[in-house]
């Protein structure tokens, strides 16, 4: 029988795949009609690479919680599907590399400015451009930081708040961070030699990709509080830095797949698809891979620390601004797997929670929020395209009791790499962005056609999604100005 | 002997061929450095030798790729010309393989995308016919 005929539909935006086969617990899916009838489409070409197939595989891992969650950007991953959500019992449970993947804490952190829109218009072409030189990006770019393995060990262990002990920062910026900028548990002794040497001047580098650098407006506030919380209103600009831990990430990932895969056959534990290896969250292959994950979202804090500061040192050049205006909204991530506290059937558990294109979205009332947003919950960014509208949205209670607290965290995929960039021209992209008042720099004219907008799905559907099943509010939509990409 | 990249909503997926696992070993190099740069203009000048060993033919791709991605970032090189031997005879398989490549110049070599990772996903080497066929998806 199919997987997608087993489908139950609850509501616009919820579906349930029923235990079956292997699975323990139920996936649960929450996605708009559209998103699950390109999922069937996409599913029916290779067994392996359907979205769906892959939330039944994480539903069948030992000690999963609740349900295999998958959000509204959900689309196929590698061992997880993105935007999935799975939770495990930190006695029964295991820790999944194809929980995380090789892009390790990747995410965004978002600048506020004082700067209007209205008043920087004329000027963005300077401003995009000195952004662009200030920030390496593109592929074999390095950073300006070169860093001994002492030093690495030490980003490592201490992610964004040793780069602001450097002086590349404000202390505020700790605070308003995800994990104060600083995984706990992190062991530079889990993370290869190679890991660190593939590091050594990629710090403050924004890679390829799907990777940018954007300058945005607000174009509409949402949510009047929690907007203030954040200090955003109408017309503001802010920049959007969406990076990870680069090379230093990929690397372990590429380790653990290897490590991992031998240690699921020592635990005898039956893995669906190699990307799913795993170990016991307890066992001591399943401790050094959290340790090394907690590393290298370390990284992935100070890489976009060491970013923010180049920004803020661009602007203060472009624009005259002084970087103590410009505050840090936050900073966060969107593959990870993390231990923290839910309520699951009216009981407190801890739980490790693996988010694999997925962000944490704590609602009103948690303390691991900064003190400001703690009334409205934290913050979390969805990334648009580079010609459509990003949003921030915040955590909400029912998600927390839906979701483990997670979030989207942008549009998704619709066009593959190589049908995209047999469709546009990123010539043709970059000009007509250009005749809607976008500025684009790049490195790669193939790269801006493969990320073209049409290659996207509609991020206005995927966030209106989210809000219909109470996942995420929204708090303001942004347009883009100018985006630099790697 | 030769590579295709096949259509996938996955970042890239690659088939290379050729009459021996070693081949096609090298045309799935070619393949992968060739998302990266513009293979034709790396010039071959500077050689690395290779010697892995692993647990499957699968595997040893995987090692093989990576060990390639790798080098970009340690000793700053990218290659344009590969040459592999894989012995399967006793034990597990092992490949000696050269390549050779020049360091990464950005502009001149066209530079593209950052290669994250090689997946375990639609992972395969097998014989077909009288051709040997290397199966990946990488993660851009």
């Amino acid at each position: 029988m199919d997987e997608f005929d087993r489908l139950e539909q609850v509501s616009d935006v919820e579906w349930v795949l029923p235990p079956h086969d292997r699975m323990t617990v139920p996936g649960r899916i929450y996605a708009d009609r559209e998103t699950i009838e390109q999922l069937r489409r996409e599913g029916s070409d290779e067994a392996q690479w359907s979205a769906l197939r892959q939330v039944k595989h994480v539903a069948s891992m030992p000690g999963i919680v609740s349900a295999a969650l998958a959000l509204p950007d959900v689309h196929p991953g590698y061992g997880f599907p993105i935007g999935g959500v799975g939770a495990f019992d930190l006695d029964a449970g295991v820790a999944v590399v194809g929980g995380v993947g090789f892009d390790i804490n990747c995410g965004v952190r978002v600048l506020r400015t004082p700067l209007e829109r209205a008043r920087i218009a004329d000027d963005i072409e300077r401003i995009g451009e000195d952004l662009f030189r200030s920030v390496p990006a593109g592929l074999g770019s390095s950073g300006t930081l070169r860093l001994s393995v002492e030093e690495i060990d030490r980003v490592l262990d201490e992610g964004a708040s040793y780069v602001v002990r450097q002086g590349y920062g404000l202390p505020e910026d700790l605070e308003f961070a995800e994990e104060g900028g600083r995984m706990s548990g992190a062991d530079p002794a889990a993370v290869s030699a190679l890991a660190k040497q593939r590091e050594f001047k990629q710090v403050g580098t924004l890679g390829s990709g799907n990777h940018y650098l954007e300058v945005q407006y607000v174009e509409r506030v949402l949510d009047v509080e929690a907007a203030a919380a954040y200090g955003l209103r109408e017309g503001q600009v802010v920049v959007a830095i969406h990076t990870g831990s680069r090379a230093l990430g990929h690397q372990i990932g590429q380790d653990y797949l290897k490590e991992l895969g031998a240690a699921s056959v020592r635990y005898g534990l039956a893995i669906p698809d190699q990307e799913m290896a795993c170990a016991p969250i307890r066992s001591p292959e399943g401790a050094r891979y959290l340790a090394a994950v907690a590393a290298g979202a370390n990284c992935a804090f100070a890489n976009r620390q060491m970013i923010a500061h180049l920004v803020r040192t661009s602007l203060e050049r472009s624009c005259g601004l002084d970087p103590r205006d410009v505050g840090a909204v936050y900073d966060i991530g969107h593959n990870n797997a993390k231990i923290e506290e839910h309520d699951v059937d009216g009981e407190r558990r801890r739980l490790l929670v693996h988010r694999k294109g997925a962000t944490r979205a704590f609602g009103p009332g948690r303390e691991e929020a900064p003190a400001a947003y703690r009334r409205v919950g934290h913050p979390i960014f969805v990334g648009g395209t580079m010609g459509t509208a990003s949003y921030i949205m915040r955590g909400t209670e029912r998600g927390m009791q839906l979701a483990f607290g997670s979030g989207i965290h942008g549009a998704g995929r619709a066009l593959s790499r190589k049908k995209a960039a047999k469709k546009y021209w990123g010539d043709e992209i970059v000009a007509a962005l250009r005749r809607d008042g976008i500025r684009v720099w790049a490195h790669d004219a193939r790269g801006v056609a493969e990320e073209a907008p049409g290659a996207y799905k509609d991020v206005e559907r995927v966030v209106a999604a989210a809000e219909t099943a109470g996942l995420n509010r929204a708090v303001a939509r942004l347009r883009p100005m100018a985006v630099i990409k790697g | 002997m030769g590579f295709a990249y096949r259509d996938h909503t996955a970042d890239l997926a690659v088939r290379a061929w050729g009459a021996t696992v070693g081949e096609a070993f090298a045309e799935a190099a070619r393949a992968l450095l060739g998302a990266m740069v513009n293979l034709d203009r790396v010039r071959p000048t500077e050689l690395r030798e290779f010697s892995l060993r692993a647990g499957s033919l699968e595997l040893l791709l995987v090692d093989w790729l990576s060990a390639l991605v790798a080098e970009k970032d340690t000793s700053g090189l990218v290659f344009s010309r590969f040459c592999a031997e894989v012995a399967q005879d006793e034990g597990e398989p092992s490949l000696r393989a050269a390549a050779w490549g020049e360091p990464l110049d950005p502009p001149r070599h066209e530079a593209r995308s950052e290669v994250k990772g090689i997946s375990l996903l639609g992972l395969r080497v097998r014989a077909e016919g009288t051709m040997w066929i290397a199966e990946y998806v990488a993660d851009v």
